[in-house]
């Protein structure tokens, strides 16, 4: 076992739940609510120094019961040790998190990744929108256990969608604000966007 | 010259009512002659740019751009202000189909993510996933699992050289670079009988042995191989245009390397000595001798640097795995992973018991989950299985480097001129079926 978790346990008490080595990597549960405390103390404090995320991702189980889990990897380069921290998120309340991006920069692709594919938002996120998906996708998020492989619409209804999309949509409200052709949209459009109404296609409404 | 008279001129039903062509001069079909210029003002002519920001729409269809990505970049004359990165083109949803799908069916999806060195993911996957099974593979699956990873490596480098040196104007290196790679896939083909979707591993072997003549092979092209790198070396390294354009542009310092979570060549190239091989060692990378280049500039010309280098330490480590190549089986003997041979299955109860139970139902992993960090040439390539005891995954997650190294894009590229985004661009070394997944 890895001895920042029991380095945690004594600094932030009830706030770690369960940990455990599975096959040969040390998993510590946290409370969602402190998460972005305890990685700060993780990344800053001398001895653990975990001062590189491998990854950020999100794992959902096929029982519906069980917690979304938000899984971050550590590393820290200078000692070589690895630890895996997760965040459970009930399904029956939002999906919410802070997010480390003030930590790591690295994350901010990785949390755009996680709200993309999982729908959780990260709050204090410096820019969270959809990066794999296009930002007008209306069917949801693919990597959910309740989403269909083959999408949630008919292909007859996804080809119709592309058909009519706008393509002024592809360009986000900050770069048509550079290019100064936001003026020039039509104004249901305009006023979506003012909205921060990403993702919904112009004839749902 | 207005427009409204070449509407006219193209407008004539062209025979008049002789029936003669009709032949309107253009500009003169009764339109008063064009007013003379204005007079010259004591203001300037030109309007006003200073200050006025453009925005120039880069891809997603360019070759500069290394596949489907798209930039949309805000300039400032000719000088990048900020970059918007935007992915996904490639989207094809292999962490979702990998649900779906059982252990070793997931082999031919990772051929496609990172389709330039497509053996390399393929070990990757397979280590992942024999991490969860608590499977331990022969010592010859070991070293072959190694020259796939280090001719994978080299193939990978050898396209990142041909296209990076394309993009800075030098031909030359391209053309050599890319016939050394003709002859790893010639190696590859003769293996695994495909130039690209190799499919090389299994879940506790590989997909077959190598074949007669592969080592003398491979042997030939680590001898001949140096001579090319050197080659391009000279062509490229003391180059006053290739260093012009590259050294000092997109510099990331250790700690902005490590704040972005780089890796590979990228990370190496800041100053940050972390390679996967030496720090978390598999497939007894530790017994290797080989070194780690480390950049001290964090530029494009120290990436160019490292991946070069890096190129010679491959060599040496195929030369090292052909001299300790072992004897023996390459699967593991462990009939709920590894199919039994045909004609066993054919004549042999318990053999098409077995077969039968992994072509319909899989090769069940127990609860738990696994992460494999390797070494790719793109940087450390994760495989992240999640299983709940069936014989498909909850969750197939791939750390991807090369998305990972794009997003720092954005912060290497400002401040510098348009084209030397093209260079940063290029020593990200990105592939976008990787990227986009």
């Amino acid at each position: 076992m890895n001895p920042s978790v029991d380095a945690l346990r004594a600094t932030f008490d009830t706030a770690i739940g369960r940990a455990a080595d599975v096959r040969g990597d040390t998993i510590v549960f946290i409370d969602a609510a402190r998460s972005f405390e305890i990685l700060k103390w993780l990344k800053e404090t001398p001895g653990q120094e975990y001062n590189y995320l491998v990854d950020v991702t999100a794992v959902e189980y096929r029982d519906a019961e069980r917690p979304i889990e938000v899984v971050y990897f550590l590393r820290s380069l200078h000692r070589r040790a690895d630890l895996r921290v997760k965040v459970e998120l009930p399904q029956d309340r939002p999906l919410r998190v802070d997010s480390v991006v003030p930590l790591w920069h690295g994350a901010n692709w990785l949390e755009r990744e996680v709200y993309d594919m999982f729908g959780i938002s990260f709050a204090g996120h410096p820019d969270l929108r959809r990066i794999l998906m296009w930002e007008t996708y209306a069917e949801g998020h693919p990597l959910r256990k309740d989403f269909p492989l083959r999408g949630r619409f008919s292909r007859a209804e996804q080809v119709r969608q592309a058909l009519a999309a706008n393509p002024e949509a592809h360009y986000s409200l900050e770069e048509l604000s550079i290019a100064e052709t936001f003026n020039e949209l039509p104004e249901g459009m305009k006023e979506r966007l003012r909205r921060g109404d990403r993702g919904k296609v112009p004839y749902s409404e | 010259m207005s427009k409204r008279t070449v509407e006219v001129a193209l407008a004539t039903p062209g025979l008049d009512a002789q029936g003669q062509p009709t032949r309107v001069p253009v500009g003169v079909a009764g339109e008063p002659p064009p007013p003379p210029p204005p007079p010259p003002s004591a203001e300037p002519a030109e309007p006003e740019l200073g200050g006025e920001h453009m925005l120039v729409n880069l891809g997603p269809q360019h070759p500069a751009t290394h596949g489907v990505l798209r930039l949309v970049v805000e300039l400032d004359g000719e000088t990048v202000v900020r970059v918007i990165p935007h992915v996904g083109y490639l989207h094809s949803g292999f962490e979702k189909l990998g649900e779906y799908r059982h252990y070793n069916q997931i082999i031919p999806l990772t051929d496609r993510t990172d389709y330039l060195s497509p053996m390399a993911n393929n070990v990757g996957f397979a280590l992942a996933a024999e991490r969860l099974m608590g499977i331990e593979i022969t010592p010859r699956c070991k070293v072959l699992r190694v020259i796939a990873c280090e001719m994978s490596r080299i193939i990978s480098h050898m396209v990142w050289l041909g296209t990076t040196s394309i993009d800075l104007g030098a031909f030359t290196p391209f053309l050599w670079a890319f016939q050394e790679r003709e002859r790893i896939y010639d190696l590859q083909e003769m293996w695994t009988g495909a130039r690209l979707t190799t499919s090389v591993t299994r879940v506790g072997g590989m997909l077959a042995d190598i074949p007669d003549g592969f080592t003398e092979g491979l042997r030939h092209f680590t001898k001949t191989y140096p001579k090319t790198l050197s080659e391009i070396d000279r062509v490229l390294t003391r180059n006053a245009v290739w260093a012009g354009r590259t050294q000092n542009v997109g510099v990331m310092t250790a700690e902005e390397a490590i704040d972005y979570s780089l890796s590979g060549p990228m990370l190496r190239a800041s100053g940050v000595p972390y390679d996967v091989r030496k720090d978390h060692p598999y497939l007894d990378y530790e017994t290797y001798e080989f070194e780690v280049p480390v950049g001290e500039h964090g530029d494009v010309y120290d990436r160019y640097l490292a991946r070069l280098e890096e190129c010679h330490q491959s060599n040496r480590i195929l030369e090292q795995a052909l001299q300790r190549l072992p004897d023996g089986p390459v699967n593991v003997d462990d009939p709920r992973v590894i199919l039994p041979p045909k004609s066993r299955a054919m004549g042999d109860m318990e053999a098409m018991i077995y077969h039968f139970k992994q072509v319909m139902e899989g090769v069940k992993a127990p609860v738990g989950e696994a992460y494999v960090g390797i070494e790719n040439p793109k940087g450390e390539l994760g495989n992240y299985l999640v299983s709940d005891g069936t014989a498909k995954p909850v969750r197939w997650r791939i750390r991807p480097p090369s998305f990972i190294n794009l997003a720092a894009l954005a912060k290497m590229a400002e401040g510098h001129l348009l084209s030397d985004l093209i260079a940063i661009n290029a020593s990200v070394d990105i592939v976008m079926g990787e990227v986009d997944r």
